[in-house]
């Protein structure tokens, strides 16, 4: 809501200077966007009079003028407006005037021609945006020779209030008016507004269908209104402090008494109604052109008015094209009436539209104010265009009216909710001013709330009001005392700190990136995944939940490749998306990706680019913080976005837990990528489950370790390996560290050798060699009936 | 007996020419040893008068002891020798960088949730979290923001059909505790929200921290303590101004939002704050009984405040960070600036 402070000081004027006055009301909760003058800055502009007009000897779209600026002299003035002419009362900047822009008036010549001063547009003014056809033409009554800026008023501050969506009783100038009187505890006074006399007895038939959605209705007939009259510039502008644009003197008087009382009107070409005016539910499949030429198929749900032969508008939204005012309009019908909130806010959202009419009904116009409203527009009418008014026209359901709330507010309860007790005379005296019918009641007192509150109802609306206008910046500030009770911490658990942490020590830099993605990316990564899709995204490329870590990672990777960045080690903790709605996981991952060099460039190697391994080290070392190394393992898999010989499915406690492995080549082709990237991806959950450490008593008792090399088939996984050595190498194995992989001379082709250290200790005694030899032969019998593996000689 | 003072002395020249330790050890022998020839001359006192024995076995001591700590002291100068060669020759420049990962480092997001979370686990505050793909239930109608209310179109959200959406707050996190849990409730929920809104100022995605505090006998002054508590000690400023202004949530009343002095300027107004010296932070209010209503708690009973704040905003103003996309588009340049 933008509004003029001027008009504001018509209505109630306290002792407060501009900024004090918008500091105020924002800390009254009207939170002021912006305090801006009305007008650019200028000076030595005065109202003259246009008293000569003959065209320029040398120039066509020239005329010399004389002006009479009021000094006593006529000056002599090369005018290029097209409009100018002889009787009008004009801006006239005089010879030292400065316009907007530090624009000086100096006498000159034009085309030979001298000319001393200028005669305005309102763009060269600085009062409107775009360029002007003409000069700017000011009422006859304009008293020559007074300064334009008083003229005008300009010396005038343009508020804007950005209003919470409960307080639409402040979408007025009476609304804001009401406010700073209660906060300057200041009478308030504004235009006197008395009914207008009908001149004839002519009524339009009104029917009222669906009064739960209207319990209020009124219309009146005006005949013979002049639409070419001028809207007086006083009104315009007002209008165009407030941004809007002056368009016919009925619209501008409807916009008008909008602005200043609150209520939202509509007037209609009477030679376009057929048979009555009915408010009524709009049957399936009719078609309504709105004003702004948008075509609508309606509903059952649509409040419309309309006429006997179809919907004339969307009741408290938007007229319809066919009805509206328009040049050739004589009589009209004007419509001031209540629509319930609700109803207005269905509409307007279902059809996607908001307008200045819709945004007030949906947050409530004090339905005690539509026959007020109507006689104002009346009345501004009658004065600006003339017409013949009717009868005022009333349908109303009581019973489907608003009713006001009576709210108790107990004395205690304030003072608890508050933290203070205020005097009784202080809490009487606020909920007055805000226009509440009070009686004191016992410990409390008992509130009627004010027809145009829609946002006072209960205790704590009572509450809230008597604390704003105390001003929450003079109520107590205390500490919460608290009972504090120690909960079980669940030591089995790593913190997700602590893996973000490895994660830096690792070299990782944390990334977060956007929970939706392109739907392209995911699918060139995961074209399997299903995932939700935005109904309404704020672009394509950011339209499908993440099924994965992945795209958004990768997106990262190429963002800092394209600027230079060629070692990236990145991870994302956050939730993936994966199902359809209705069968939906959203399941926290912790995700990394690297590229480039193993380390960062220096003198002392690490030039090579990082391996699968590298990050398989890095995820491990994440593996090992739950304290159950065991828990888990890698086994080859087959992932879309990862190099099918160079990706390992994690399986935690034998669950599917993560992906590791190298983007694959054709994935990395189509993504335009030129480096290798490794990936992985882990769910949380299971990263974070871990065990409460559990001693085991140290062994006093010497190890022993052999070292055995297995010549095994080179695409054998030594996972398998492992576990067969697990299966026979007994209770007392307590490590076993695989130390080498080789190929090469002395190998058979198509083998490979894999050296293994195991050690054995036993508690409580020494084990001797026959022991452990048998343990041994145990391994490498398991080893070669089942993997065909050799003991290496 | 007689050649003893050249056999010494022919022994000293001998140690202390040498600069090799096997050289030292061979003499040791040569001289010391069982065999040595000091040794023998021991052995050789029998064949001396039993009355100059005496005499003749303390000079030949004496002299064995003395070319001993010949070898000794001749043997620590070498090792001394050896050693400052060796140390030498092993000089690093200590000044080259040292080898392997460098540390990467964490989000400025979460660097900034971290110190909200911490100061509030601090005080007794449990961390809640919950689902980011929200039903309307949840993120609006147990917050008494029923369908068509126009507190909808404070933010903008982002629709999966009729029902589902991305959460615009984490509150939903705040009425799945309340529905679960018994008061007294101290809770914060960070995490990521939603809002479909895109330019300069705004991301389609940020983070919000909300708090909640449901008790007996909890009132506004309580929420104003620890807001202003919790605003001088992020900032960790104890002179910063606070104040609370007038605001409408639908699921708090009294609502207000709060502005602090502006950091940039310290108050005296600039292009961060608009000139006006104050820097809007926070929302919060004490707890609709609506609310309450739709969680099972007893409002009579009961009362409580919230509160919630923008991460990134916060992060913006603790880092002077500039422009709240780059939070999002990980630029490792911008990244490593928080490690």
């Amino acid at each position: 809501m933008k509004f003029s402070e001027q008009w504001l000081r018509d209505w109630v004027s306290p002792q407060l200077g501009t900024q004090a006055l918008a500091d105020q009301i924002t800390m009254a909760g009207l939170e002021v966007d912006a305090v801006e003058p009305v007008a650019a800055d200028f000076a030595g502009v005065v109202v003259a009079e246009v008293v000569e007009k003959t065209p320029h000897p040398d120039a066509d779209k020239l005329n010399v003028c004389r002006v009479d600026d009021g000094s006593g002299a006529t000056l002599q003035v090369v005018c290029g407006a097209p409009n100018v002419d002889v009787g009008q009362k004009v801006p006239f900047a005089r010879v030292g005037a400065v316009l907007p822009g530090d624009f000086t008036i100096k006498q000159a010549r034009l085309r030979g021609v001298e000319s001393r001063g200028m005669i305005c547009s309102a763009s060269e003014l600085g009062l409107e945006e775009e360029t002007s056809a003409g000069i700017l033409v000011l009422p006859a009554s304009a008293p020559v020779g007074e300064g334009f800026r008083d003229f005008m008023g300009l010396d005038d501050h343009t508020i804007e209030v950005d209003l919470t969506p409960n307080r639409g009783d402040c979408l007025s100038l009476k609304g804001l008016a009401r406010e700073v009187g209660v906060l300057n505890r200041l009478a308030v006074a504004g235009p006197v507004i008395e009914p207008v006399s009908a001149s004839h007895d002519d009524r339009f038939p009104v029917r009222v269908e669906a009064p739960e959605r209207c319990p209020r209705y009124l219309g009146r007939l005006i005949k013979g209104v002049d639409v070419s009259a001028e809207t007086p510039l006083w009104m315009v502008e007002r209008l165009r402090r407030s941004g809007i644009r002056s368009i016919d003197p009925v619209v501008d008087v409807t916009n008008y008494v909008m602005l200043e009382l609150g209520q939202p009107l509509h007037a209609f070409d009477l030679a376009n109604l057929e048979g009555a005016v009915i408010v009524r539910l709009a049957r399936e499949g009719e078609r309504l052109v709105l004003l702004d030429g948008q075509a609508l198929t309606l509903d059952d749900a649509t409040l419309v008015i309309a006429d006997e032969r179809g919907p004339l508008a969307i009741a408290g939204v938007m007229g319809g094209e066919h009805s509206g005012v328009n040049a050739q309009t004589r009589d009209i019908f004007l419509e001031s009436a209540f629509f319930s909130p609700l109803a207005v806010a269905a509409q307007a959202r279902a059809f996607g539209l908001h307008t200045d009419a819709s945004h007030r009904f949906e947050r409530g116009v004090d339905p005690e104010l539509s026959r007020e409203a109507a006689e104002r527009a009346t009345a501004l009418l009658l004065e600006i265009a003339g017409g013949e008014p009717g009868p005022l026209v009333e349908m109303a359901s009581h019973s489907h009216l608003p009713a006001r709330s009576r709210i108790r507010l107990r004395a205690a309860r304030l003072e608890q909710a508050l933290g203070k007790s205020l005097p009784v005379d202080e809490v009487s005296e606020i909920l007055e001013r805000l226009g509440t019918v009070v009686t004191a009641d016992g410990d409390g007192w008992v509130a009627e709330a004010p027809s145009w509150r829609f946002d006072m109802a209960i205790e704590e609306d009572l509450i809230e009001e008597v604390a704003r206008i105390h001003g929450y910046n003079r109520l107590p500030v205390r500490r919460p005392s608290a009972r504090l009770a120690l909960r079980a911490d669940h030591e089995a658990r790593t913190p997700l700190a602590r893996l973000r942490h490895q994660m830096v020590a690792r070299g990782y830099q944390e990334a977060v990136t956007y929970s939706f993605v392109a739907p392209e990316l995911q699918g060139a990564l995961l074209p399997e995944a299903v995932s939700p899709v935005l109904a309404n995204p704020i672009s394509s490329d950011l339209s499908v939940m993440r099924a994965s870590l992945f795209p958004g990672l990768i997106r990262a990777l190429q963002y800092n490749l394209n600027r230079q960045q060629h070692r990236v080690r990145l991870f994302e903790t956050g939730l993936v998306f994966r199902g359809e709605l209705d069968d939906l996981y959203q399941t926290p991952m912790l995700g990394a990706l690297a590229c480039g060099a193993r380390l960062p460039e220096g003198w002392a190697g690490g030039k090579e680019s990082v391996d699968f391994f590298d990050l398989k080290g890095d995820l491990e070392s994440l593996l090992a913080m739950g304290g159950e190394p065991d828990a888990w393992r890698f086994e080859p898999g087959e992932h879309s976005a990862l190099h099918p010989g160079q990706c390992a499915r994690l399986l935690h406690r034998g669950e599917e837990a993560g992906w590791i492995g190298t983007l694959h080549p054709a994935v990395r082709g189509a993504l335009g990528l030129k480096v290798d990237a490794l990936l992985f991806e882990v769910r949380l959950d299971a990263l974070t489950q871990g065990r409460v450490p559990a001693f085991a008593p140290l062994s006093r008792f010497p190890e022993v370790r052999r070292d055995l090399a297995f010549l095994v088939d080179e695409h054998l996984p030594v996972q398998s390996l492992l576990d067969a050595l697990h299966r026979q190498a007994g209770d007392w194995l307590v490590a076993s560290r695989l130390f080498d992989v080789y190929q090469g001379q002395g190998v058979p082709e198509g083998r490979k050798s894999v050296a293994l250290g195991l050690t054995w200790q036993h508690p409580s005694r020494t084990l001797n060699d026959d022991e452990i030899n048998q343990l041994v032969d145990a391994i490498v019998a398991e080893s070669r009936q089942h993997l065909g593996a050799e003991l290496r000689g | 007996m007689d050649h003893l003072p050249t056999l010494v002395a022919a022994a000293r020249r001998a140690i202390q020419e040498t600069d090799r330790i096997s050289t030292l050890e061979e003499l040791r022998v040569r001289y010391l040893g069982k065999k040595g020839e000091i040794t023998s001359l021991l052995k050789g006192l029998g064949k001396l008068p039993p009355e100059e024995r005496p005499a003749a076995g303390e000079h030949i001591n004496q002299a064995k002891q003395a070319l001993a700590e010949e070898l000794d002291s001749r043997r620590r100068a070498l090792d001394k020798a050896a050693l400052e060669t060796r140390l030498a020759a092993e000089r690093l420049d200590v000044t080259l960088p040292g080898r392997g990962q460098v540390a990467g480092g964490l989000h400025p997001v979460t660097l900034t949730l971290d110190r909200i979370e911490g100061l509030f686990t601090r005080i007794g505050y449990e961390v809640a979290v919950g689902p980011e793909i929200e039903d309307d239930y949840h993120n609006f109608e147990a917050l008494n923001i029923p369908a068509h209310h126009p507190a909808r179109g404070m933010a903008d959200t982002f629709y999966f059909d009729a029902t589902r959406l991305l959460r615009t707050h984490t509150s939903p996190v705040q009425v799945r505790t309340m529905k679960a849990a018994e008061p007294p409730l101290r809770i914060v929920c960070p995490g990521r929200v939603y809002r479909s809104d895109s330019d300069l100022t705004h991301t389609p995605m940020f983070h919000q921290v909300e708090g909640l505090l449901v008790d007996e006998d909890v009132s506004f002054a309580d929420l104003k303590g620890t807001i202003q508590d919790f605003l001088h000690a992020f900032f960790a400023r104890d002179d910063l101004s606070v104040r609370f202004r007038p605001s409408y949530f639908p699921f708090t009343e009294p609502s207000a939002e709060v502005d602090i002095q502006c950091v940039m300027c310290g108050g005296e107004g600039c292009r961060v704050c608009s000139q006006s010296g104050w820097l809007e932070v926070m929302g919060c209010g004490m707890v609709h009984p609506e609310v309450f209503r739709h969680s099972g708690i007893d409002a009579e009973r009961y009362t409580g405040f919230a509160f919630g704040m923008g991460v990134e905003r916060l992060a913006m103003l603790r880092y002077g960070v500039n422009d709240l996309r780059l939070f999002f588009d990980n630029d490792l340049r911008f990244l490593r600036q928080f490690a």
